[in-house]
C-alpha cells in the first residue's frame, strides 16, 4: 500500500459512552484510491468510528488526519456520509430529496442522482411514506454517492434490501465513486460485499483485530474474508456484554 | 463468472482474462476493456482488476500505451506459450486424477481418445 497516497490516518482514537469504552485507542492508516470493508461484532465501533470520520460525533480523544486535515468543516465538505438510521421526511417526493441534497451540498452532481435514481426504478409520484424500506435505502445510497465527493463513508448500505437489490446497489457504488476517493462502508453481510472491498478492517471492542488487503489476507489463510472473519472472531473468543451499546451502537 | 472465494480474486481474473485470450474471444491486438467496465462486468473492485491487468502486462499477454489503452499482444508466442502452460496444468490434474484411479497409460490414452472423439460429435 506505500505507493498510494495516504487517505485517513487515525492514532490512539478513543470514544466514550458513559462508563462504556467504544474506541480503544484505536490505529489504523486507510489509503486512498479503493474500497474498504469495515467489519465487526455487534459493538465492535463501526458506527462509532464512522460517525467520527464523518464528523458528527464530538468528545473523542486521539488524532485523526483525513487527507491532510483535522476533522471538521473541511474533511465535512468533501466527504459524504450514509448514516445508519432514515434521515429523510416521510412528506418528501424524490425530487425533494434531490433538491435537498443540491441545496446542501456544493460537490452535488444531479445528473449522477438521476441517473441513479432511475438505475434504480424509484417512483417519482409517490412520498417517502409509501416507499418500501428497501427503495428508501436505494434512495439514500443513490443521494450519498452522487455526491463527488473524495471520501464515501456508507453505515451499513445494503443491511435492508433483499440479495438481488443488494449487488445492483454494490454494482452502483463501484461505478460511481472516483477512482481516487476512499470508500468506507460498514456491513455485517460480508459475503455479499466480498468481491467489491480490496481492504478489509475487522474491529474488535474499539480495536483493529486484523486487517489487509483482501486478496493477500485470501491468499494468506485460504480462507474467503466470510470464513476468515467466522475464524478470527471464533478464536478471540466472546466479546465482552456491553449493555449500553445496544443504545448507542447498535441496530 | 461465479469465484472461489477462498483464493485471492485476482488470480480467478488473470485465469479468466487469459483463457478470453487463448480462446481468441480477445482476438489478437484487439483492445482491452477499461478497468472500470471490467470491474462492473465482473462485480470485482476496480483495484482487483488493475493488479490482473498489471500482471498479464507482465506476462507479455497485453501491452499497455499511455495514453492509446491496454491491447492484446499481437504477439502469437505469448499466446501459445500462455496456452501451453494452462494446458499443462490440466493435464497434470487429470493424469494425477487417472493415476490415482489405477488407470495404465494404455488405458488412460484409450479413453482420452474415445472421450475427445465423444464431445467432438456432440458439439
Amino acid at each position: 500500500m506505500s505507493d498510494k497516497r495516504a487517505g485517513i490516518t487515525i492514532a490512539g482514537l478513543t470514544k466514550h459512552y458513559g462508563p462504556v469504552v467504544a474506541l480503544d485507542g484505536l490505529d489504523l492508516a486507510l489509503p486512498t484510491g479503493g474500497i474498504v470493508g469495515l467489519m465487526g461484532d455487534n459493538g465492535a465501533g463501526k458506527t462509532t468510528l464512522l460517525k467520527i470520520l464523518a464528523g458528527v460525533l464530538a468528545d473523542w480523544t486521539g488524532t485523526i488526519d483525513v487527507l491532510g486535515c483535522e476533522i471538521g468543516p473541511t474533511t465535512k465538505a468533501f466527504t459524504s456520509f450514509l448514516p445508519d438510521v432514515d434521515y429523510l421526511p416521510d412528506r418528501y417526493r424524490l425530487h425533494d430529496a434531490v433538491a435537498l441534497f443540491a441545496d446542501f451540498f456544493a460537490d452535488f452532481d444531479a445528473a449522477r442522482a438521476q441517473a441513479l435514481i432511475a438505475g434504480f426504478g424509484l417512483p417519482a409520484a409517490r412520498s417517502l411514506k409509501e416507499f418500501s424500506l428497501g427503495m428508501r435505502e436505494k434512495l439514500q445510497i443513490a443521494l450519498t454517492m452522487s455526491r463527488r465527493a473524495r471520501v464515501y463513508l456508507l453505515d451499513e448500505p445494503i443491511s435492508g434490501v433483499d440479495p438481488a437489490a443488494r449487488s445492483v446497489i454494490m454494482e452502483n457504488i463501484i461505478n460511481n465513486y472516483d477512482a481516487d476517493a476512499l470508500l468506507v462502508m460498514s456491513t455485517h453481510l460480508i459475503a455479499d460485499i466480498e468481491p467489491v472491498v480490496d481492504h478489509v478492517v475487522f474491529l474488535r471492542d474499539g480495536r483493529v483485530l486484523l486487517q489487509g488487503l483482501a486478496d493477500d489476507l485470501r491468499a494468506a489463510s485460504g480462507l474467503s474474508i466470510d470464513k476468515l472473519f467466522r475464524q478470527t472472531y471464533r478464536q478471540a473468543g466472546p466479546a465482552p456484554v456491553f449493555p449500553m451499546m445496544t443504545s448507542n451502537d447498535g441496530k | 463468472m461465479d469465484f472461489d472465494e477462498d483464493k485471492p480474486i485476482w488470480l480467478q481474473l488473470v485465469e479468466e482474462f487469459s483463457r478470453r485470450i487463448a480462446s481468441g474471444s480477445w482476438a489478437p491486438g484487439a483492445k482491452v476493456g477499461s478497468v472500470r467496465e471490467l470491474a462492473a462486468e465482473f462485480g470485482v473492485n476496480p483495484n482487483t482488476v488493475q493488479r490482473a491487468l498489471t500482471h498479464l502486462d507482465e506476462s507479455g499477454l497485453t501491452t499497455t500505451e499511455r495514453t492509446v489503452g491496454r491491447f492484446v499482444t499481437s504477439d502469437p508466442s505469448h499466446v501459445d506459450a500462455m496456452r501451453s502452460q494452462a494446458a499443462t496444468r490440466f493435464v497434470d490434474d487429470l493424469v494425477a486424477a487417472l493415476r490415482g484411479l489405477g488407470l495404465t497409460y494404455a488405458e488412460a490414452a484409450t479413453l482420452l481418445i474415445d472421450r475427445w472423439d465423444h464431445q467432438q460429435e456432440e458439439s
